[in-house]
């Protein structure tokens, strides 16, 4: 299993390597020129070309891609050029409010959904199923940025209940948490219910009927566990939706994430913010997709045993 | 002789009798079974009734003058008779502009989606069939797009081409070609070793007609499907853009444009926000409740 996880590191590392040559590319292409950000409108030529000089802008495109992986490696991805801050730092700096966001979000999406698509797996073609469909149809066509729109409208405008946006505790959490787990629990419900109706015909489940053992031992302990495999795949595949889900409730929430920060840096054209943040996001997202088929290993024996075959 | 003659006549009773009772094509199947689902029903009707007013828009009202030029007298007003969505802060009525916009987000929506399945059928087609060095080249750029949650693919795209209709459509699409190239690798691979497949071979048929009339022919169940869903998809994706700012640029009446511009008056007006997200979301639904349908009707063994 260690062989196995070390194998997908070492393999990461071409993905990562070749998804940050495009986005700096492209970056490089796009960003507009940074000394003309940086220094006052009345800088004289000289003054521009010794700080393109000093900024190595006159490099050629390998040799300032290859500076740049290099200083990714030792934690120094450049400054902003508009805060003039560090650009890992910052981003480090705002990596635990996005996973605050998107872990809450994901927490409530799954205790709402794995219920909520039992519940309608074992009414089967019943109003119950109905309803817990329609609701999850709902789910999965709304924008969730309207959504937060919506909560703000009615929570905090309309009854004043809660903030409509900033950071200053577990209260600020809540909108944002519901207005990206929404969309999350609707496509994990539907998958809980047909992983279910798959799982609870199965004759081990009227089995553990026959043995005696209680509705919950056979709904959770039989039929849940077996199930678990589409629902695990389903919740990994969602990681880049929180991602996406977050940048945009960030957005409408004010919340300091990742999300928000990229918005920001796009619109102010801060491009070192910007492609350092996109890489960071890459790695992040490789190294959640390969903790979420190790999560596979340990919820699926078989997928364990067939690591350790392979090494 | 006669005997003969008779045989040959029973013959052709037959097969002319045979014909009363020939069985429904798959598509006439998978048509009927569709229509028997009610919400795919609605979904479809919604999806007509919304292309054909799309399309009509452009006699009805006239861009320069309903859609984009602002009239302080008739400002942010609440919805009315005369105005039935109200208007917005430069005093356009919303229900015009939400009207005129649905071929933006139909355009954009289907447009990438179709772009993206052209190019994903393509490569995963050839990945499926070859395998080898192309299948791996495939596989691992999509493994790199996989890797770049699909945001940040389009903001890297617009930031490039700018903001623009055709730089939205190219971003999306780019995610939606890697989806389906997935999709159609994985059909053709189970198809691929079949015996009809073989047999064709066995013909002298070439192997890009293989490809074309034998193999992708098979796949297509889940294609349509996932072109449906995903054209949704996209509908949400297109209007999240421009809500951030990177996707349609106001003063067109992009769904999502509307609604960046009516949130920062969400506290007095709310209707600015509420009416374009309505839109977005019945579209997405009417599309999704296809989409549902279509995958009932194609394989009903699936239906539970």
């Amino acid at each position: 299993m260690i062989k196995y996880i070390l194998k997908r590191l070492v393999l990461m590392i071409p993905t990562i390597l070749l998804t940050s040559l495009l986005i700096f590319w492209a970056m490089d292409l796009t960003g507009g020129d940074p000394v003309q950000i940086i220094l006052p409108e009345n800088a004289t030529v000289e003054q521009q070309e010794a700080l393109r000089e000093s900024m190595g802008l006159n490099d050629p495109f390998f040799v300032r891609y290859f500076n740049y992986m290099v200083g990714i490696v030792t934690g120094d991805m450049g400054q902003s050029y508009i805060t003039g801050l560090d650009v890992f730092g910052t981003f480090m700096h705002r990596l635990p409010m996005t996973l605050a966001l998107g872990g809450t979000a994901l927490i409530v999406s799954v205790i709402i959904s794995i219920p909520l698509g039992i519940w309608t797996a074992i009414n089967q073609n019943t109003w119950k199923d109905t309803l817990g469909m329609i609701l999850a149809l709902f789910g999965v066509s709304m924008p969730n940025f309207w959504l937060g729109l919506m909560l703000v409208l009615l929570f905090s405008l309309k009854l004043g209940w809660l903030p409509s946006g900033g950071s200053s505790g577990f209260k600020y959490l809540i909108l944002p948490a519901l207005t990206v787990g929404f969309g999350l629990a609707a496509l994990i419900t539907r998958t809980t219910r047909s992983a279910m109706l798959d799982v609870v015909r199965q004759d081990y489940m009227t089995t553990a009927k026959a043995k005696g053992a209680s509705y919950n031992r056979v709904i959770y302990g039989h039929g849940l566990r077996n199930a678990m495999i589409p629902i695990v795949t389903a919740i990994g595949m969602q990681f880049s939706l929180v991602m996406t889900g977050s940048a945009l409730a960030e957005t409408v929430f004010s919340w300091p994430g990742i999300g928000l920060l990229i918005v920001e840096s796009i619109n102010k054209r801060d491009t070192p913010m910007v492609t350092g943040s996109i890489i960071l996001c890459c790695i992040l997202m490789a190294l959640i997709n390969l903790a979420v088929d190790i999560i596979y290993a340990y919820c699926d024996p078989r997928i364990k045993a067939q690591y350790s075959k392979k090494g | 002789m006669t005997k003969t003659t008779a045989n040959a006549e029973q013959a052709v009773m037959t097969k002319e009798s045979l014909k009363q009772f020939k069985g429904r094509s798959m598509a006439q199947e998978t048509w009927r079974r569709l229509l028997k689902n009610k919400g795919a029903v609605i979904g479809m009707c919604f999806m007509i009734l919304l292309i054909i007013v799309a399309i009509l828009s452009q006699f009805i009202y006239n861009y320069e003058a309903d859609i984009i030029t602002m009239s302080a007298g008739s400002s942010a007003q609440a919805p009315t008779l005369q105005h039935i969505f109200g208007t917005d802060k430069y005093g356009r009525d919303i229900f015009a502009r939400i009207i005129y916009g649905a071929r933006y987000s139909l355009l954009i929506g289907a447009g990438s989606v179709f772009i993206g399945l052209a190019v994903g059928i393509l490569l995963g087609s050839l990945a499926g069939f070859y395998g080898g060095f192309i299948d791996n080249l495939v596989m691992r750029a999509n493994d790199i797009l996989y890797a770049i949650p699909n945001i940040m693919i389009a903001v890297v795209v617009v930031s490039i081409l700018g903001t623009s209709p055709a730089s939205l459509l190219l971003s999306l699409s780019i995610s939606a070609a890697s989806a389906f190239a997935r999709i159609t690798r994985a059909a053709v691979m189970t198809i691929r070793g079949q015996e009809y497949v073989e047999s064709a071979y066995a013909m002298g048929l070439p192997t890009w007609k293989v490809i074309l009339r034998h193999i992708i022919p098979n796949c297509l169940s889940p294609i349509i499907v996932q072109v449906t869903l995903a054209i949704g998809n996209n509908i949400i994706a297109a209007s999240s853009l421009s809500f951030l700012g990177v996707g349609i640029a106001p003063p067109m009446p992009e769904w999502g444009a509307m609604l960046s511009d009516g949130r920062q008056f969400i506290r007095s007006y709310p209707w600015m926000c509420i009416f374009p997200g309505l839109a977005i979301m019945v579209t997405v639904l009417a599309l999704n409740l296809m989409g549902d349908g279509l995958r009932d009707a194609l394989d009903p063994k699936m239906k539970k």
